[in-house]
């Protein structure tokens, strides 16, 4: 899917290019993007090295654990179909809060470990009730900093580049309860069919 | 309103102090794990290299070439009606397909529009407020082999369309469509 838009953005851009007259434009765009991109990447680092360096201490320090505990109530309300003292719920919440902090390469593999976890509990080929509603919470972003958006807004000098943290944070918030909301109705939908 | 950008500017720095503090205390060796923590940064700016020089070039293209421009222009009544900023679009497209892709689009928006317009701080707040889809559903079902996927897949699309929608309204709620 990635593939086909990809290809197809620069192909539609150099066929309207040839039609338009704009080849001289596309051209300079070309390189210049290019260049660019490397620039942000590089730029990147600063607040990842940063971040990153800040999340590590604050998982040594227990802090994700802590909130671990403060949502455990919360996510077995959210998976009424796993045992309260199951694995998968320890997984599950390591997986949210590494998310919440935007530490994606953190998150990914606790949730599949949760995933196998759920699997195990289901035992067939088929999307269990639970795992459809975690991931339609990981599909609707549970980020409340968004680090790198903040890094590409103070390359472009933005005269305050976090001031979307509030703005992305309710967004979030929204996007989540949404999640939920979806999630619950097509499930009891899918109870009444059968 | 003001609560919103307060917590905008007071949340980071707090959080740091919270950290910092309860490690002190805990009497963890705070620099040598940050920077032990920092060294994961380095890989990942890099790892994100080539996908942003693929996506931002290729949209730059489209962009460079009026065609992108065309597309909007052609969009744009409709979306206007709905008060649905036409420039966008390409981004709300991408978002569920591809996290590094629509990374690439938010670069290119905020380096076209500036990251103070009114699309600049739409694009910053939809790319953190809604998750690749396509890239979770793939990654964890294929990860431990279920096929059937039953409706997972259209209450992921529909909890981006959610998100997009709120992101829009609270941008212009908060910052005012300029």
């Amino acid at each position: 899917m990635v593939n086909i838009i990809w290809a197809l953005m620069a192909i539609i851009g150099v066929i309207y290019a040839m039609i338009n007259g704009t080849m001289d434009q596309v051209n300079k765009a070309l390189f210049k993007s290019a260049d660019e991109a490397v620039t942000i990447s590089i730029g990147l680092i600063s607040i990842l090295v940063f971040w990153l360096g800040i999340m590590k201490v604050a998982e040594k320090a227990g802090i994700l654990h802590m909130l671990a505990r403060i949502f455990r109530p919360v996510v077995l309300k959210l998976f009424p179909d796993i045992p309260k003292d199951h694995p998968a719920i320890g997984y599950i919440l390591s997986n949210f809060t590494a998310n919440m902090f935007g530490l994606g390469n953190a998150a990914t593999p606790m949730g599949i470990k949760a995933m196998e976890q759920m699997k195990q509990l289901s035992g067939t080929d088929t999307a269990s009730r639970s795992m459809i509603t975690f991931l339609a919470l990981n599909t609707s972003s549970l980020t409340i900093i968004p680090t790198t958006v903040i890094a590409i807004r103070m390359h472009y000098n933005s005269a305050s580049p976090t001031e979307i943290v509030g703005t992305t944070i309710v967004a979030t918030v929204i996007s989540t309860l949404g999640a939920i909301v979806l999630d619950r109705f097509f499930h009891y939908r899918s109870l009444r069919r059968e | 309103m003001a609560v919103i950008s307060l917590i905008s500017t007071w949340l980071i720095p707090c959080f740091i102090l919270l950290v910092l503090i309860v490690a002190s205390w805990k009497r963890i060796p705070t620099y040598e794990i940050f920077v032990e923590g920092g060294k994961e940064g380095v890989k990942m700016a890099f790892t994100l290299l080539p996908f942003l020089v693929g996506m931002i070039v290729s949209i730059s293209i489209l962009r460079a070439s009026g065609a992108l421009d065309a597309f909007v222009g052609l969009l744009s009544p409709l979306l206007s009606y709905f008060g649905v900023p036409p420039d966008i679009v390409p981004l709300a497209l991408v978002r569920p397909i591809s996290g590094t892709a629509a990374l690439g689009v938010t670069t290119e928006i905020i380096d076209s529009y500036g990251p103070d317009s009114f699309v600049g701080r739409l694009a910053s707040t939809m790319q953190g407020s809604t998750d690749t889809t396509l890239y979770i559903l793939t990654v964890y079902f294929g990860a431990v082999g279920i096929k059937k996927m039953r409706y997972a897949l259209k209450v992921g699309l529909l909890a981006d369309l959610i998100g997009i929608i709120a992101s829009i309204v609270i941008v212009t709620i908060i910052f005012g469509q300029s």
